[in-house]
């Protein structure tokens, strides 16, 4: 009864309800945005890079480097020689060694071309056809076959680089022999090949086409080294982008990453130790944003207790008048309490529902851009139960105040002085 | 019934009172009159187990409420007393109904809706019972107060100036209303008040000096 008379009470002054919700959902929302996308972040992060310990690749920024080869996301640094890398791949250190050559785009989609390795790695199967053996033959991710509905027996023509509206490579189709099982992963993003099909294919283009009007049509500019200009035996000449790593012996992924700088052009870069940094930077962002969600909490908390607050002036009678009628002290200090309560409880619903949708545009975009993809429908129930808590919290601290003047309040004199 | 034997009270220095016996039997109506500052709202509160005596026994139903725990006189007072005041009072959000409901429910933990519309109608309110109190006239508020007040059939019926802020005819109306309500319940009735109109109206008078 007590807890319907706050409900109605609640309602009987909706501006400053309404008020309240909205502060608290807005910090309810944005902490719950912030707490799934660190989450499934780190998550989607540390997946892709699992067993991956170092990644060989051209100079330059280390961290470009492995968000080009291990998740797809920058344009790579640049290409270095088959055959140099070759040497390290052998090396009786490496366990497994995944060549990466990037090569062409189909809608956006990139077209790389690596061994079959590539897709053991990431646990992926494939669960129609066969995967690539010769050339111009090639697999789709999960996803690549659903938003292009793309089927094992399908031809297609590739653009040119990574921008989507390359130039198209008219020459040779490719045929696609397999599609791949989902795994959450970038693979699910991906058309995979050979690696000789990426070279042949730039090998007739490059016939056909000029050397200048190429590079106009790169999406990136670390491709200046890129083999058209270079006249040696094809064989030998060979380019690809990176190669990703996983050692056998543990000390490689210590002492590569200095040693390969000193001896070639080329850079090990660590996954681990590059993504950590990223986190770093990630995090300052995070933190603001934390801090500013907490920030609107205090102000929904400050909000509720001066309703609160403000209303105890006209509603003396009120509590005079249940003390009257036979409440005790207590009921009235659990009546101001509840409905701080029930503030809190909605907003924190309503910010959990909020914040959910959120995540479902900031997914939509994402996957558009990064080709990442978030569950807004996922419960980190720690965090957020911990945050629910808080809002708990921050309620009964707004009420303390005013419930504790209900339950001192003197009935004589109040009514005394009507 | 309500009784009090040598009650005295005291607000601190300089304002103290001491209130003359009072014995008011069930269904019998006993009105308390005299000037402002002479300690009617006083008296008042005391009976109705608001404010504690200094000294002296209240004996309502032969329980004296001055020794009772904090508790159990909220709940006593939610019983066995009821209260109208000069000026009605009700919780703004309920309705006129929910707020007859709620007296019976802090005092006995029952909502009795079916008394209380009975108890509403008795008192030519029943076209009003789902609206707010603030949607209703002075005397119509008037009205749903005593309502309020005999939702529980307490032994005492304590009315604080009920007729102030009426005119003749609602004034008088409210009088008898109360008198006879009284008698039906078997209530202690005790009004205090300056009200000469109600002077007239009741015989057995206590004059406060």
């Amino acid at each position: 009864m007590i807890t319907k008379l706050a409900w109605k009470n609640t309602w009987f002054k909706p501006l400053n309800t309404t008020l309240s919700i909205i502060l608290l959902t807005a910090s309810v929302a944005i902490i719950t945005v912030l707490i799934l996308l660190q989450k499934q972040f780190e998550e989607k992060f540390s997946s892709n890079a699992d067993g991956i310990d170092l990644v060989l690749g051209a100079q330059g920024s280390p961290l470009q480097l492995i968000l080009s080869s291990v998740y797809q996301v920058d344009a790579p640094t640049g290409n270095i020689d088959y055959q140099e890398a070759k040497k390290w791949m052998l090396n009786p250190f490496v366990k497994t060694a995944i060549p990466l050559a990037f090569g062409d785009n189909y809608h956006g989609f990139k077209i790389v071309g690596t061994t079959t390795d590539y897709i053991e790695k990431y646990e992926a199967k494939v669960v129609s056809g066969k995967a690539f053996e010769k050339d111009f033959e090639v697999v789709v991710g999960s996803e690549v076959a659903k938003k292009l509905n793309l089927k094992t027996g399908d031809k297609f023509f590739g653009s040119h680089g990574d921008a989507e509206e390359g130039e198209v490579h008219e020459e040779h189709a490719y045929h696609i022999v397999g599609v791949l099982s989902e795994t959450g992963k970038v693979i699910d993003n991906l058309i995979l090949s050979n690696i000789q099909s990426v070279w042949a294919m730039h090998d007739s283009h490059e016939h056909g086409e000029a050397e200048v009007h190429d590079h106009d049509h790169e999406g990136h500019d670390h491709d200046h080294d890129h083999h058209h200009d270079e006249v040696v035996i094809r064989e030998e000449g060979k380019e690809i982008t990176a190669v990703l790593l996983k050692f056998r012996n543990k000390m490689g992924i210590v002492t590569w990453p200095r040693m390969i700088p000193q001896n070639t052009k080329m850079q090990a870069a660590s996954p681990a130790i590059e993504i950590n940094r990223l986190f770093t930077l990630f995090g300052v962002g995070l933190q603001a944003l934390q801090y500013l969600a907490y920030g609107i909490m205090l102000i929904s908390g400050i909000s509720i207790f001066i309703a609160l607050y403000n209303t105890l002036k006209e509603r003396k009678y009120e509590f005079a008048l249940l003390r009257v009628n036979g409440a005790t002290r207590f009921q009235l200090l659990y009546l101001v309490v509840i409905e701080s309560l029930i503030l809190c409880v909605l907003g924190y619903l309503f910010g959990t529902i909020v914040g959910r949708i959120a995540l479902m545009f900031i997914s939509g975009s994402a996957e558009e851009e990064f080709k990442m993809a978030f569950n807004p429908f996922e419960f980190v129930w720690e965090k957020e139960g911990f945050l629910f808590l808080l809002t708990i919290f921050v309620g009964v601290l707004a009420a303390v105040i005013p419930a504790v003047k209900a339950y001192k309040l003197n009935i004589s004199k109040t009514l005394a002085n009507a | 019934m309500i009784a009090t034997k040598n009650i005295t009270f005291s607000y601190g220095k300089g304002t103290s009172f001491a209130f003359p016996d009072i014995s008011c039997s069930d269904g019998d109506t006993i009105l308390i009159a005299g000037g402002s500052g002479k300690g009617k709202t006083t008296l008042l509160h005391l009976l109705g187990g608001l404010l504690r005596p200094q000294a002296g026994e209240i004996l309502v139903n032969n329980t004296d409420i001055g020794i009772l725990s904090e508790k159990k006189l909220d709940h006593f007072r939610g019983e066995h007393i009821g209260l109208v005041l000069q000026q009605s009072h009700f919780i703004a959000s309920l309705s006129v109904l929910e707020n007859v409901e709620l007296a019976s429910w802090l005092a006995s933990g029952k909502k009795r809706t079916e008394k209380a519309k009975l108890l509403l109608q008795h008192l030519d309110l029943e076209n009003h019972i789902y609206k707010l109190p603030s949607q209703l006239s002075i005397g119509q508020q008037q009205r749903v107060s005593i309502a309020r007040a005999l939702i529980n059939e307490p032994k005492v019926l304590l009315a604080d100036e009920p007729t102030s802020s009426l005119d003749d005819e609602n004034a008088f109306k409210v009088a008898d209303l109360l008198d006879n309500l009284a008698k039906e319940y078997r209530s202690a009735l005790v009004i205090v008040t300056h009200d000469s109109r109600l002077k007239q109206r009741f015989t057995n008078q206590i004059t406060l000096s």
